[in-house]
């Protein structure tokens, strides 16, 4: 068997449900465990070891929370319109339940990055809130999740509604080039970005080793959260196959 | 792929394609009223509309902090490294307000072509670093980020 031949079969089998719900099932300790670790190491390293900034002082440990929340959003987003896309050419019903059980945790994410970057802006610009490109595009985003949570909700029918729900979230796919490049195409209030110039990020090293453990810790708590959500959503979707009657009697 | 799939394929890519192109030929039209300020090289080039509230954007000038005997009242110059702005502010600064430092002011040009600020705002850098490394690399006379002042 050749490596495309595997990798295709690796695909056929990740998309299949009950072989889902059992590997999920697997990973899901670890990952819970992977989040733990990681999240306490970035907390204690960005709150206790990583120094004060010689402009903000303490203050800009917020960043801790506030970076990683926004990266998120972003990221579980696009993992909604590829899943979205994927759903509507391939109806592959796998990428439909996983789209759909991203978008709660990416409007959570959206929201906590845009409350925390309020509470940073309070002390350090001076006001809560401005309307400048970079936060107005981050509250659009909050309003594309929500406005894909009320879709889907609203329409009954689980085939029309994942139909719908993907063309939204690939409309709004578009946002999130304009929320990264904010900062680069507009004058904004909002600094661009430090971290993301890998060739030099002009942040030190002891204050970034620990901000890049949040990110990856956010992204693990992301995937705990979505495998437990799938496999809920999963059960209740195939309630009446084969596979979910055998796990409910074997149990 | 059946033909069906590639049907449904090059759709969606045409969904996405045509919707960048529209709204990137939105934004490119809204350009001037997304940009959060203006510039003290576009207000001393008269591109702001005249008695009209805006926003400018730029550096603090080196040494142009003023403050008014036994008032709030502060005079202060921005610049853009190409051209400069006087400013007027009555209120509290944010903390981060020093001289080299970016900010955003709104408020009205008088006659005299101050720019009379009821707000300000401080525009922090992308840079983090502790303060040891900052007063290093002043002691050094470096420019480490090698930031310019302005864009």
């Amino acid at each position: 068997m050749s490596v495309k031949d595997k990798i295709w079969l690796w695909f056929h089998r990740m998309a299949s449900p009950a072989y889902f719900y059992k590997l999920a099932g697997q990973v899901l300790p670890w990952t819970i465990v992977a989040t733990t670790i990681l999240m306490l190491i970035g907390l204690v390293g960005g709150l206790v070891f990583a120094p004060a900034d010689y402009q903000q002082g303490d203050g800009f440990r917020i960043i801790y929370v506030h970076v990683p929340s926004a990266w998120m959003s972003m990221f579980v987003y696009m993992v909604m319109a590829v899943n979205s896309a994927i759903f509507l050419i391939w109806h592959i019903k796998l990428s439909d339940i996983v789209a759909r059980s991203s978008a709660v945790i990416g409007a959570s994410f959206t929201f906590l990055a845009l409350v925390t970057g309020s509470i940073w802006g309070k002390p350090m610009w001076g006001t809560w809130w401005v309307w400048d490109a970079r936060l107005t595009s981050e509250l659009l985003l909050l309003f594309l999740y929500l406005g894909y949570i009320g879709l889907r909700s609203a329409i009954d029918d689980r085939r029309v509604a994942g139909k719908a729900g993907s063309i939204l979230a690939l409309v709004g796919a578009i946002n999130i080039p304009i929320i990264h490049y904010s900062v680069v195409w507009w004058n904004t209030l909002h600094q661009s970005a430090s971290v993301s110039k890998f060739d030099n990020p002009s942040i030190e090293l002891n204050m970034l080793i620990p901000l890049l453990c949040m990110a990856i810790a956010f992204k693990l708590f992301y995937l705990c959260i979505l495998l437990i959500n799938s496999r809920s959503e999963l059960l209740e979707q195939e309630k009446r196959s084969q596979w979910v009657k055998e796990l409910v009697t074997s149990s | 792929m059946t033909p069906k799939q590639k049907q449904r394929f090059i759709l969606v890519s045409l969904l996405v394609v045509g919707l960048s192109a529209g709204i990137g030929l939105v934004l490119m039209a809204l350009n001037e009223n997304i940009n959060l300020f203006f510039t003290p090289s576009q207000v001393v080039a008269g591109e702001v509309p005249p008695n009209q509230r805006f926003r400018i954007g730029g550096m603090v000038t080196l040494d142009s902090v003023e403050k008014l005997d036994g008032e709030l009242t502060v005079l202060f110059k921005l610049n853009d490294s190409v051209k400069e702005v006087q400013l007027k502010y009555a209120g509290i600064l944010p903390d981060l307000f020093r001289e080299g430092q970016g900010i955003v002011a709104e408020g009205k040009l008088n006659e005299e072509g101050v720019f009379v600020a009821d707000q300000v705002l401080a525009k922090h850098d992308e840079n983090y670093m502790p303060p040891e490394v900052e007063l290093a690399l002043k002691q050094s006379g470096g420019d480490y980020y090698n930031n310019e002042a302005t864009e």
